[in-house]
């Protein structure tokens, strides 16, 4: 049996066989694992809901026709094609591009380090969730047991959990302070975590990806049938999801929706083109990079119905503490009986007593309770997770049950993510040979774990949190969509879009169509670029700056907007561009090494065939 | 001194056991043990179950001081709530701040335990894994060199004769004796 040769085959990265996945299921899993990560809890949700609820999935799923799923089947494929790395197939691809890969790396890099961090603060709150009463449902007592701590008083003991005891912010970035010894336990056991699973590449993560892609599945069902059943949970779902068409004339919800499907899928990183690089080259990538989109996308409002009926809930139970608080104020000021005025006769209460004598009903100091404003408190991200979550979880009946198995949900939904980024910096390093090939795999992801545990010890600092904002706003955003913007161009019109095609034919047995082509080619890099234009000026309209936590500010609770100093800002604009200036560094290198290769050479080979065969 | 009463209706026994709750606990205060029930007086009683009360000293001219009373109260508080079934929140002493319950530490926080046990357990796996792996590694390096001699028996050499495969005569164990195959499998196709 005489295999078809296919296209310029390339040698395999190395002369020892490549790893492969047991079974499809196992590749499919793990980028479903990387692309389901934290943010398809806490970030499509809040979107959904400041976005109009229903019509924000209109942009959503534009998006993810025409920029997701292209985007998508091209890592996929050049992968599966090129059977190596983020580095070495964009140098494969293009001796010029090799850049890419480098920035893909790089930026691999500089997420799993704050990505991991989120995943310590998450294994803190797991560690503190067994005990009950929860250790954030009530303030600890001051120093000579006469009350409560201040800062808690002020604020709010779930508030005053995060802030203080977790992270002991403190109120100025320029303030690091010391190393929090909590913090850094965590943050070894995280590491030790990913090392465990990731120690001899997609051969552990593969068996590791069943239970961490999986279990986060089975909890988010747990949680929607218990959120569904708990009062509010309706309202707070009718509130999400009724549309509102008016917020689609404004371009912030289409640029929102178009980074939100760009992160979500984690693009751009390199994991994909990784995981795809040990499949057998004859597999359908392509619908392979439908169904995982999907999927992600299925998710994400699987995930958003399961958080909004738990924060209906919230908002309800809120609500009906407002009103008690009145009532009470009433009840103690005209000396009704107990019980007289409930929830549900309070207004007309309310009415009749100011009818009589309004006078002192307007010394009251009365709250206005209304269910909107309860329901419109959204927050994403760490505030979703590890404030608002957190206190909707306690009045829920068995509150340490589902603070464990809302964390250990979060644990793994973020390690699955990891095994993705650690994959993107693993693979290139094996496939460029970095260590001898005597050196077993096991010490290259422990020396790589080790560098990357030691570097993110700076998040452990006091000021860590607002760092971490930092690196999630600048050193990813930006780069990932320029690096996206230049993998496109790169395999449309560097490539070559003819060779391609050929490629996925040979590769899933049938040419892709008119849209594919019409994507990767025109409607793909256009909606990159002005995307990344938007960013750019979304970013550049106000000055950069930051909440910080100060217990001394005149309006405390609420946080105080400072903004970033000189070298912090240096910083930023590093971060932002560092990454990606591989790509122009590398392209130069080689087309200077070019040039003095024909000067010193015989000019008779006037096209030196790069590895991939593409003449010049 | 509002109550908030859901399980027995506010009557003139329940104040009778109201009086005796406050006369016990100015009868537990040094000098003043000879106060009886008669001392208590209740006054300005609403339906919402609110009222004042002062106790007076036997000679019934004088109310005791304020913060007397407040102090014998505060001590008793946990017998007074019991007594009606209530607690800090629901019976209320206006002026008389309740005692915070001491934090309860257990002498090694919960999460230093977990922590533990998760750390101990990742550890250990993780060392299992690197031994398999070393141990894996040095039979691949020993195996080589052992396999070389068994590559000229290994069955999946297959000679071809006259563009027929000749399967080697697999005995299978003595069950099945392959030079008796049908015969359309051995004749050369027309």
């Amino acid at each position: 049996m005489a295999r078809t040769p296919g296209p310029d085959q390339p040698v395999d990265g190395g002369g020892e066989e490549r790893p492969a996945w047991d079974n499809k299921l196992q590749y499919l899993l793990s980028c479903v694992g990387f692309a389901v990560g934290l943010g398809n809890l806490w970030r499509f949700p809040y979107l959904c809901q400041t976005h109009g609820g229903g019509a924000f999935l209109i942009p959503y799923i534009i998006a993810l026709a025409f920029e997701g799923i292209p985007l998508f089947h091209i890592e996929l494929a050049v992968g599966q094609r090129l059977r190596r790395g983020s580095v070495g197939a964009w140098t494969a691809i293009s001796p010029y591009l090799g850049g890419m890969g480098l920035g893909c790396f790089t930026v691999s890099f500089l997420v799993s380090l704050y990505y991991n961090t989120v995943l310590t603060w998450v294994l803190w709150y797991l560690l503190n969730s067994f005990q009950h009463p929860l250790p954030w449902s009530a303030c600890p007592l001051d120093l000579n047991r006469t009350g409560l701590v201040q800062e808690c008083r002020d604020s709010s003991p779930v508030s005053y959990f995060w802030y203080r005891r977790t992270l002991n912010v403190s109120a100025d970035i320029g303030d690091s302070g010391p190393v929090q010894w909590r913090l850094l336990v965590c943050l070894a056991v995280s590491w030790a975590v990913v090392y465990l699973c990731v120690i001899r590449g997609i051969e552990t993560t593969g068996k590791a990806i069943y239970f961490t892609a999986l279990f986060p599945y089975l909890v988010l069902t747990v949680f929607l049938v218990r959120g569904l059943t708990l009062p509010g949970a309706m309202q707070g779902l009718t509130y999400l999801f009724t549309p509102d068409l008016r917020v689609l004339q404004n371009p912030r919800v289409w640029l929102d929706a178009a980074t939100q499907i760009f992160f979500s899928l984690s693009l751009a990183l390199g994991g994909h083109i990784a995981f795809a690089s040990y499949n057998p080259p004859r597999n359908n990538c392509r619908r392979d990079a439908v169904s995982i989109a999907l999927v992600n996308s299925m998710t994400s409002l699987y995930a958003s119905i399961a958080v909004f009926s738990v924060l209906g809930f919230k908002a309800a139970s809120d609500h009906g503490r407002c009103l008690d608080r009145n009532i009470l104020h009433l009840i103690n000021a005209f000396d009704l009986p107990e019980q007289s005025v409930s929830r549900d006769t309070y207004t007309v209460a309310l009415a009749r007593l100011n009818a009589s004598q309004p006078a002192q009903v307007a010394g009251l100091p009365l709250e206005a309770c209304r269910l909107e404003d309860f329901l419109d408190k959204s927050a994403s991200g760490t505030g979703l997770a590890f404030i608002v979550f957190t206190e909707a979880v306690l009045h829920m009946p068995g509150a340490p049950v589902w603070a464990v198995l809302f964390f250990g949900m979060l644990f793994s939904l973020g390690l699955s993510s990891m095994f993705g980024n650690m994959e993107s910096i693993i693979t290139p390093l094996l496939d460029l040979g970095v260590m001898p090939r005597r050196v077993p795999k096991e010490v290259l992801t422990g020396l790589a774990c080790l560098l990357c545990f030691f570097t993110a010890t700076c998040f452990t600092l006091r000021s860590g949190s607002y760092w971490l904002e930092i690196f999630d706003q600048y050193a990813a955003a930006l780069n990932l969509i320029l690096l996206a913007f230049f993998e496109v161009v790169g395999v449309a019109y560097v490539y070559g879009m003819k060779r391609f095609c050929d490629d996925i034919a040979w590769m899933t047995g049938r040419r892709p169509g008119f849209y594919w082509r019409a994507t990767w080619k025109v409607v793909s890099p256009l909606l990159l670029l002005t995307i990344f234009l938007a960013y750019v000026a979304l970013l550049a309209s106000s000055p950069p700056h930051y909440k910080a936590w100060n217990p001394r500010y005149e309006r405390f609770p609420l946080r105080q907007e400072k903004p970033y100093p000189g070298w912090v800002l240096a910083a930023c604009v590093l971060l932002s561009f560092l990454p990606t200036l591989w790509v122009p560094v590398v392209a130069l290198g080689q087309l200077l090494a070019r040039c003095r290769q024909k000067t010193r050479d015989p000019p008779q080979d006037r096209c030196p065939k790069p590895r991939g065969g593409r003449a010049c | 001194m509002p109550i908030s009463v859901d399980q027995y209706a506010w009557d003139a026994n329940e104040e009778y056991l109201f009086k005796a709750m406050v006369a016990f606990s100015m009868r537990k205060v040094p000098n003043r043990e000879t106060t009886e029930i008669s001392h208590v007086l209740l006054c300005n009683v609403t339906q919402r179950v609110s009222f004042w009360f002062v106790v007076t000293d036997p000679s019934r001219n004088h109310t005791l001081p304020a913060v007397e009373v407040q102090s014998a109260i505060r001590m008793n508080r946990n017998r007074i709530n019991n007594a009606f079934f209530l607690n800090d929140q629901t019976l209320e002493f206006l002026r008389i701040p309740s005692t915070l319950a001491p934090p309860t530490d257990p002498s090694v926080p919960i999460w230093i335990i977990i922590f533990g046990v998760i750390f101990c357990i990742v550890l250990v796996a993780t060392m299992l894994l690197i031994i398999s792996g070393i141990r894996q590694h040095r039979r691949k390096n020993k195996g080589p060199s052992e396999m070389e001699d068994s590559e000229d028996k290994c069955e999946n050499v297959i000679t071809i004769e006259n563009g027929i495969p000749c399967d080697p005569l697999d005995m299978k164990g003595g069950h099945i004796n392959d030079a008796f195959v049908t015969e359309d499998e051995r004749l050369t196709p027309l």
